[in-house]
């Protein structure tokens, strides 16, 4: 695979695909839009097949001088792989779910969706600052027309939110982009990521690549727009936003804040705690009261995602493999989930949970369907939602008994507000006649789902081939962080080692 | 192959053949994969534990597949099989082979079979794979797994929203209980650096007096980590404050309760307990709080049993209290006779509920007893079953001869006896006065039932019945007696014919009878004897000098379990046969105390007001004063207001935003570049 430039054909597949679409009647635009999107699936799974694990740290790289130190550079390791793969898998599944809701301007809506795929491409394969930069904020662009063109009732609020929030995000991340490149005289992310920065100076780049971060993962109390846009954005919208989007800003602090700024990060530490058990606890609640699928599902995420910002500070293998984990099996599951409530809405064309009830009767399997992702999403071993999810905590442990105990008590909350989700809708006496008559899946819905709950039994039975990619990966960012890990609450002390025998005795003695 | 792999993974695989097949395959077909897979599979499980008996086996692990490896925190798929793993694959398969078989019949009606059947594949073989468990994180998978199928099984009948609401009750407070578990095994990666049991095990006595640090408190290392997973424990086993689920899971259909809810999931707390005896052994501390719960647990479920009128209700708080009984044990360091208890118990409990399943099958669903009465002659195999039950765990037996309970329980209360420590001796009382309960709500249960006159007519379920079978025109019965409604016949059976169960319920019955009737005198030799160290081939912390006092315990102490059992038999017939409205004058008499036993001493009312209207009310309270009143009003919303207010911009904000954003970015991204190239 040497010297071809499969990456830069990834880019350049959709954004053709894109502009084509432009210019074509509903149909075709579909046709093309699945075809491109299978196109750059396939020539994920090549750049998968032919990535080598534990080789390289940075492989199918291609890099172009443009002007001023400004390159058009690509490369990726195993932690940007396992994203992309992500998003090519996601994609093939969005335009499936937009074949028939979508009915107005279907060119543009394909080719919005192309184009977020091309960026997304490009934000987690890009070497450099600023090209990394021009993706990270493009990405959005789609994003803000699809939900304000595709979306609800109250589609401007939610994207004029969305947009609010993003804007303070990254106008600061820019000014310190240049500090930095200013400062390191580079704008090579492989070369930055190595680069010592003054402790004092890491505390501001810290605190502004944060800014952007936060909102884009989203952190609470910067997460507001994330449930605004999920209900107003249409089906695939959700799934791509909750799928792929929400992973930029984890992607931002394990590629930029992490490596590049060891000490701040170990200083802010207990910040990101705090916020994240502040997430887990309050929005796991506020899932619980809400009458909207989709807004339930929306805060859920914010939750997960909070337990994904424990693990990446908690600065030891457990706690960064484990949020890798549960951001890949985010990506599926509440991807999945938001499709589930797709497949409904299109049928009775209301997300409200209590307009539902008894569909295990009429749709058997898609019930069957609905659980197996509802389980995921509430970590039960053997599905994708609980690896991850053990790893981080588990991670966060050794930092922080208080924030593992508080972040853990995830586990009850989720298992909350998700039951309580799937017993009204798919449990209980079929009150609606409507929601009663509901056909269950067809073959194009099946096969969505199908591909989907497999990916999350893959994960959650042989997570080994995940977790292969980006070992090495991480044991470079661990050990990069190392010298700032802050230490853990646990300090156990030495043990007053016995032989065995002599210690049941010393019990019994007692008696 | 190793039989292992057949005898866990044959379940999972009719499991998955049933439940994707689902009506498309047919009912018989379901039943036949999966009852057959079972039989298999116990017949299996027998093969394997056999030679634990005559001494011939070897514990051995085989590796299945690679699960996950983080840095040094790696499991694998693996399945153990040592003695203690042998006696819970005989009680698993065992009892839920017989409990496949059983619901051929108990669930004839239901046109949902192949759904039921697979779930309960399902469930063995998530309890199969938590008892083969040779890391905790695979122990957790079998334990989260058993969670799920039971909140399938409970919720199974799903048109009912009590059993939805008892669903979601039991996995939820589960939930509570789990958050300990994780955390314990957090604790013990941190401290051990590994989660396999066999090196957590070997490496308990070099922690001996070490402290660790846990939520700003600092206390001794074993201590912390048995704590928490202690809490696990109490969750699956339903010890006081963590058992509100269990009677709520009595909405599932009877084969369930009587395999998942009392037999086998419910004691997995106790296996995980023994599985890891050495770590408790190690927390002097953590053993008086086992104790203490355990105790208050056998004593406070058995007060309720005694007030309650479902006739499942009664059997599930027994359960509860029987579970208490187990825990004490542990507590003092009886880990055998806490594991021959959790065997004996599972078939004479399991027997008690498919008895209870085919009195209510016969009742046609009605469960309240006082709508029962006088049906010893009506379904005698079922009387019969259920008297042997009875005689099981209420431990009738003398001198060394007696039912199965006699043998397991009077171990464990002697073993509280001659522990020799104070909490040892509260849970010793606890477990008397348990004693004298369990044999009056037993007794009174089988009373109610099988004696007195029919109390029928009151029923609504058997007018029902009656109403249908005229209504319908079809009853072959005839009756010579047309009139129908009340009860006309003026003998309390409103003229219904209760009949004995099929064959394929009364052989589990007949089967389970043997259980209960020799489990105790066939395997005490094993479980509890002097030198029980070599059956368990030091699976199990062993107490010899325990075992050695337990035999020389003497005069009233011993006798007193006997003692207890034969006052609580008297009361109960003096209650319910001789003198029938004795019962209602002591419930006048201690009124409040009675109304605080039968409301289950207000835990549900406690909980509810607490923890699920507590956790609405943040909710709403977070989502709409934080959120929306805060958060959004002076966040975004503010900042749409400042502009507005500010400038005439507020029109562009609202249209052209898009575009001034991307503006935005490519002037900063020419600013940078400028900056960049001037510097």
């Amino acid at each position: 695979m040497s010297g071809f430039p499969i990456l830069s054909l990834m880019l350049l597949v959709p954004l053709a695909a894109a502009l084509v679409c432009l210019f074509l009647e509903a149909k075709a635009a579909r046709w093309l839009a699945l075809a491109a999107t299978l196109v750059d699936l396939a020539l994920g799974v090549v750049l998968w097949l032919n990535f080598d694990v534990g080789g390289a740290q940075w492989q199918f790289q291609e890099s172009h001088a443009l002007f001023a130190g400004f390159k058009y550079a690509l490369g990726i390791d195993g932690i940007a792989l396992l994203l992309i793969m992500l998003s090519v898998f996601l994609m093939p599944i969005c335009i499936g779910a937009s074949w028939k809701s979508v009915e107005k301007r279907v060119g543009e809506y394909m080719a919005a969706f192309l184009l977020v795929e091309t960026l997304m491409i490009g934000v987690f394969a890009a070497q450099d600052l600023f090209l990394f930069y021009i993706f990270f904020e493009a990405g959005l662009i789609p994003m803000y027309l699809i939900i304000g063109i595709w979306g609800g009732a109250d589609r401007i609020y939610a994207s004029y939110k969305f947009f609010l929030y993003t804007l303070l995000g990254s106008v600061l991340m820019l000014i310190a982009m240049m500090w930095m490149v200013n400062t390191a005289g580079t704008t090579d992310i492989p070369t930055l990521m190595v680069y010592d920065f003054p402790a004092q100076a890491q505390t501001w780049l810290w605190l502004a690549f944060f800014a952007s971060f936060a909102v884009k993962m989203p952190m609470w109390p910067v997460h507001t727009w994330l449930p605004a846009a999920h209900v107003q954005a249409p089906t695939a919208g959700s799934v791509i936003l909750a799928g792929v989007l929400l992973k930029m800003g984890g992607y931002g602090f394990i590629r930029f804040s992490l490596p590049m700024f060891p000490e701040a990060s170990a200083y802010f530490a207990p910040l990101i705690w705090g916020l994240s058990m502040a997430a887990v606890v309050i929005t796991s609640l506020i899932a619980l009261v809400q009458d909207d699928m989709k807004k339930l599902i929306a805060y859920s995420s914010v939750a997960h995602m909070a337990i994904v910002t424990v693990g990446l500070f908690a600065f030891n293998t457990q706690g960064l493999e484990g949020s890798m984990l549960v951001m890949l099996s985010h990506g599926l599951v509440s991807g999945a989930l938001f499709l589930c409530v797709g497949i409904i809405y299109e049928r009775l064309h209301t997300r409200e949970i209590s307009r539902y009830g008894g569909l295990a009767i009429n749709m058997p399997r898609y019930s069957l369907f609905f659980l197996l992702f509802t389980m995921a999403s509430i970590g039960l071993p053997g599905t994708s939602g609980f690896v991850g999810e053990f790893l981080s905590l588990a991670g966060i442990y050794q930092a922080s008994s208080w924030a593992a105990f508080i972040c853990t008590t995830g586990i009850i909350l989720g298992a909350a507000y998700m039951l309580y989700l799937y017993r009204r809708v798919v449990f209980g006496p079929q009150n609606n006649a409507d929601a009663a008559a509901m056909p269950d899946l067809d073959a194009r819905e099946i096969l969505m789902v199908l591909v989907l709950g497999l990916s999350v039994l893959w994960m959650g039975v042989y997570p080994e081939s995940f977790m292969a990619p980006m070992r090495s990966d991480i044991a470079a960012l661990e050990a990069r962080i190392a010298r700032a890990a802050p230490e853990g609450d646990a300090k156990v002390t030495a043990g007053h080692a016995k032989p065995a025998h002599e210690d049941v005795s010393a019990h019994e003695g007692a008696h | 192959m190793h039989p292992i792999l057949i005898i866990v993974f044959l379940p999972l695989l009719a499991a998955i053949i049933t439940g994707l097949g689902n009506k498309d395959l047919g009912a018989m077909p379901a039943k036949l994969i999966t009852t057959l897979g079972l039989f298999v599979s116990a017949a299996l499980s027998w093969s394997v534990f056999i030679p634990y008996l005559t001494g011939s086996a070897t514990p051995e692990v085989v590796p299945v597949l690679k699960w996950v490896a983080s840095g040094s925190f790696a499991f694998d798929w693996a399945l153990r099989v040592d003695t203690l793993t042998a006696v819970m694959l005989v009680v698993v398969t065992s009892v839920s082979s017989l409990v496949h078989l059983y619901s051929w019949g108990y669930m004839d009606d239901e046109p949902d079979k192949p759904r039921f059947f697979a779930y309960l594949s399902l469930f063995t073989f998530m309890m199969l794979m938590l008892v083969t468990a040779d890391n905790l994180v695979q122990m957790f998978f079998g334990w989260e797994g058993v969670g799920l199928a039971s909140y399938l099984l409970i919720g199974f009948y799903l048109r009912k929203p009590s059993a939805g609401a008892a669903a979601i009750k039991a996995f939820v407070v589960n939930r509570v209980g789990d958050l300990g578990f994780m955390l314990g095994i957090f604790a013990t990666y941190l401290v051990f650096g590994t989660v396999s049991i066999p090196a957590i095990l070997d490496a308990v006595p070099g922690v001996a007096g070490s402290t660790i640090g846990f939520l700003g408190l600092r206390a001794d290392t074993m201590t912390v980590i048995t704590l928490l997973l202690f809490v696990g424990a109490m969750g699956k086993s339903a010890q006081l404050g963590l058992h509100t689920w269990l009677p709520d899971a009595m909405e599932g259909p009877t084969p369930v309760s009587a395999l998942i809810h009392a037999a086998t999931m419910v004691t997995a707390g106790v296996f995980m307990c023994c599985r890891l005896s050495p770590m408790f052994a190690a927390s002097e501390t953590t053993m008086t709080v086992i104790t203490f719960i355990g105790a208050a647990t056998c004593f406070f479920a058995a007060t309720v049993g005694c007030t309650q009128w479902d006739i499942k209700r009664v059997i599930a708080y027994s359960t509860c209290s029987q579970l208490g009984y187990m825990f004490f044990a542990i507590g003092v360091g009886a880990f055998g006779s806490a594991m021959f208890h959790l065997f004996t118990h599972a078939f004479f409990k399991a027997l008690l509920f498919l008895c209870a399943g085919s009195v209510i099958h016969a009742m046609h669903h009605e469960q309240d007893m006082r709508f029962y009465g006088n049906l010893r002659k009506k379904i005698p195999v079922t009387f019969v079953a259920m008297t042997l039950g009875t005689l099981a765990i209420t431990g009738v037996g003398l001198f060394g001869f007696g039912f199965a309970g006699y043998f397991s329980k009077d171990s464990i209360i002697e073993a509280a006896y001659m522990s020799g420590t104070k909490m040892g001796l509260f849970a010793y009382w606890m477990g008397i006065a348990a004693a004298l309960m369990t044999s009056f709500y037993s007794w009174r249960l089988v009373f109610l039932t099988f004696f007195g006159k029919p109390r029928w007519a009151g029923s609504e379920h058997i007018q029902h019945a009656v109403h249908d079978a005229h209504g319908h025109g079809d009853h072959g019965h005839g009756h010579d007696d047309h009139a129908h409604g009340h009860d006309d016949h003026g003998d309390g059976t409103a003229g219904y014919h209760p009949h004995e169960s099929p064959l394929v319920m009364t052989i589990p019955l007949i089967v389970l009878s043997v259980g209960a009737v020799l489990a105790g005198a066939v395997f005490q030799h094993y479980f509890v004897s002097e030198g029980e160290g070599a059956f368990w081939m030091n699976g199990l912390v062993f107490h010899e000098h325990l075992i050695h006092a337990m035999h020389s315990i003497s005069g009233v102490a011993k006798y007193m379990p006997f003692i207890v059992m034969l006052i609580g038999l008297v009361i109960a017939w003096y209650g319910y046969i001789k003198n029938t409205s004795f019962p209602a004058k002591v419930v006048e008499q201690i009124g409040p105390v009675y109304t605080f036993v039968y409301r289950k001493w207000m835990f549900d009312e406690l909980y509810n007001v607490l923890f699920v209207k507590g956790a609405f009310k943040f909710g709403k309270l977070f989502w709409k004063v934080l959120d929306i009143g805060i958060i959004d009003r002076f966040g975004p919303d503010g900042a749409a207001w400042v502009v507005s207010k500010g400038s005439t911009y507020a029109q562009k904000v609202q249209t052209g935003y898009l575009y001034s954003y991307a503006l935005v970015m490519l002037l900063g991204l020419v600013g940078a570049i400028s900056w960049v190239i001037a510097g």
